[in-house]
């Protein structure tokens, strides 16, 4: 098994994740497919921690997981306040800024 | 079977840090813990004083640290922290910066004159249009939070800009974004646009972020570090794929691009600055741009100055893109917070000529762009906060007609602060693009130098077409007043002229400041 198809794998994994971002109408599905792309980066980290032998991308991997996490604090707040207020996450509606 | 046997690693020894030099940090982060306790601990008649005093203290205690450090640091600058932060003449230079600005901000923040009990919601969580959310525009309870999540900010912009290399990038550049994403859905009226502005900013910013991973990732895979110096060896000889550098320094420069709001990747730009909170659009407009460009300066000078001429050509484009949009696009607006966005897209691309022309002219020319860009825009914020009428602030510009005739004062002032921004001599913002366009002619970068004058030119043409409006319309019979700031927006706007005003007759010294070293790494 060479190192090379975990990082195709993950370009794959973020590919989806960015197309996920531009497609998708609910903002929670942006949101975990934003969370796809940051998970993708962290097997492209750890696949090149082991191509270059050291362990350093192995560390980045928790740094990148421990913002991820107090990225979903914040991103869900806001995206809760706004469901509440309008009774839909769709990132359609949300339409009162623009030109 | 994969063999999981970890690779051997040297043994680690604790990192030798300069505590005098990164004070300054550490007290704007320390205070901002003890901001977080004291919501919790502090009844909550007390918070608001509590946290003014403890947040304009822990500014006010990292200017003095950095005004003892500056008074003698070595000259050539030193990196600490495993060579993660380095302290040097550029950063320095942003860091006074910051801190100024910030001290602004949080006066524009703390005020309680311009608006009953603050520009901000009394309680988050109360649903906008309901029985609640009437009383809370009336009340003057606010939600005290907004000071650490400023100072928690303010510190994160200073680790950005002194970051060397990319993981502490990161972590800064999410410090600096979260407590953003929440202050700018804590508007006090219009919370629906305010919320949405907060949502829009916040799916758009962890799209940003995670280019700006991708392309850590992949300069790690190419360089087998992401310290900056090392992958600027790597790019002189390595034998990795240069399918990684490019591929990596592109999705970093798209991360980086976007929180500087410059060109194609500006699109959260104009709906944040219309829906947050007046002060929080100050701050942002201000600090954050410093913040940016001043990783950008560092990351395009010291990783990738060696292979400069591989990608110049298309940052080329980006500057342009973003002069012309922000200069044509701003002149069909018609709200004056939206239009002052649209200005900071166009002021982006005439920064990023000065970054573009990688000589120590280039980098003193933006560092000085830079420090006034931030106060001209700092005080155009305030001062946009002060015309109001029953609906809170009246920011279409209709409603601007004929406001020398209401205030003579405010209208002057403002005024002189659209001349700095469209670049009149006398004004520091003359100063400012002087220096950045003759670095670019230096450089060889002639026709971008060109198209940036004639966007500066279209751009002043909506300055200009505002001073008009408010000089000779006549007022509308029904239009906005212009409240009296009290102490703490005065001093904040004041500030912000003041300093406009003397670095356009007297910018030698901040010029020779500017220009005294390069980065250390």
């Amino acid at each position: 098994m060479t190192p090379t198809y975990y990082l195709l794998l993950s370009a794959l994994l973020f590919t989806i994740g960015a197309v996920g971002v531009l497609v998708r109408r609910n903002a929670i599905v942006v949101f975990m497919c934003v969370e796809l792309m940051l998970n993708a980066v962290n097997l492209t980290l750890v696949t090149f921690a082991r191509i270059n032998g050291s362990l350093d991308g192995q560390v980045m991997a928790f740094f990148v997981m421990v913002v991820a996490a107090a990225e979903v604090v914040v991103g869900l707040a806001i995206i809760m306040s706004i469901f509440r207020t309008r009774r839909t996450a769709s990132v359609d509606d949300a339409n009162l800024l623009k030109y | 079977m994969l063999a999981l046997q970890p690779p051997p690693q040297a043994p680690i020894d604790a990192p030798q840090i300069e505590y005098s030099a990164i004070l300054p940090v550490l007290i704007l982060l320390g205070a901002a813990c003890i901001g977080v306790l004291v919501e919790a601990f502090v009844s909550k008649a007390s918070r608001w004083a509590a946290q003014v005093t403890l947040s304009l203290l822990a500014i006010l205690g990292a200017g003095l640290a950095f005004v003892l450090y500056v008074t003698d640091s070595p000259e050539r600058g030193l990196t600490t922290l495993y060579r993660t932060i380095a302290v040097d003449r550029p950063a320095l230079f942003l860091w006074g910066t910051l801190l100024a600005l910030g001290l602004g901000a949080l006066l524009l923040i703390a005020d309680r004159t311009v608006e009953r009990g603050g520009a901000f919601v009394a309680q988050a969580g109360i649903r906008p249009g309901t029985v609640q959310d009437r009383a809370q525009m009336a009340s003057g309870g606010m939600q005290t939070e907004v000071f650490p999540l400023t100072l928690f900010a303010l510190s994160g912009m200073m680790i950005f800009c002194a970051a060397n290399d990319l993981l502490t990038m990161f972590i800064a550049l999410e410090v600096l974004s979260l407590p953003l994403y929440l202050m700018c859905g804590l508007a006090r009226r219009r919370r629906l646009i305010s919320q949405e502005s907060a949502v829009k900013y916040f799916l758009l910013g962890a799209f940003a972020s995670a280019f700006f991973l991708y392309g850590l990732a992949l300069l790690y895979g190419y360089a087998g570090s992401v310290k900056l110096a090392d992958i600027a060896n790597a790019a002189a000889g390595s034998a990795a794929s240069d399918t990684l550098l490019f591929g990596g320094f592109g999705l970093l420069v798209v991360g980086l691009m976007f929180k500087a709001s410059v060109g194609p990747f500006h699109a959260w730009t104009p709906d944040v600055y219309q829906g947050s909170p007046t002060p929080i659009t100050a701050f942002m407009a201000a600090c954050t741009k410093v913040a940016a460009f001043g990783g950008i300066l560092r990351v395009l000078t010291v990783g990738f100055e060696s292979t400069s001429w591989e990608w110049r050509g298309v940052l080329w484009v980006v500057a342009v893109a973003s002069m012309v949009i922000g200069a044509v696009l701003g002149l069909t607006q018609t709200d004056i917070k939206r239009m002052l966005a649209y200005s900071s897209i166009a002021h982006a691309g005439f920064l990023l000529v000065g970054a573009l022309a990688l000589r120590p002219e280039g980098l003193s020319g933006t560092l000085f762009y830079l420090l006034t860009y931030g106060f001209t825009t700092l005080a155009a914020f305030g001062a946009v906060s002060l015309v109001r009428d029953s609906n809170g602030e009246a920011t279409h510009l209709s409603q601007w007609a004929g406001l020398a005739k209401r205030s003579p004062v405010l209208a002057w002032v403002f005024a002189f602060l659209l001349l700095a921004m469209a670049g009149i001599p006398l004004t520091s913002g003359f100063i400012g693009k002087f220096v950045v366009f003759s670095a670019g002619i230096q450089d060889g970068m002639a026709p971008l130098v060109v198209i940036a004058l004639v966007a500066s030119a279209v751009a002043a043409f909506f300055y200009l077409r505002v001073i008009v409006l408010m000089f000779f319309s006549d007022p509308a019979p029904d239009g906005p007043t212009v409240t009296v700031p009290g102490t703490f927006t005065t001093a904040a706007i004041t500030l912000g002229v003041l300093v406009t005003l003397v670095l356009g007759l007297v910018p030698a010294f901040a010029l020779d400041w500017a220009g005294t070293g390069t980065f250390a790494f």
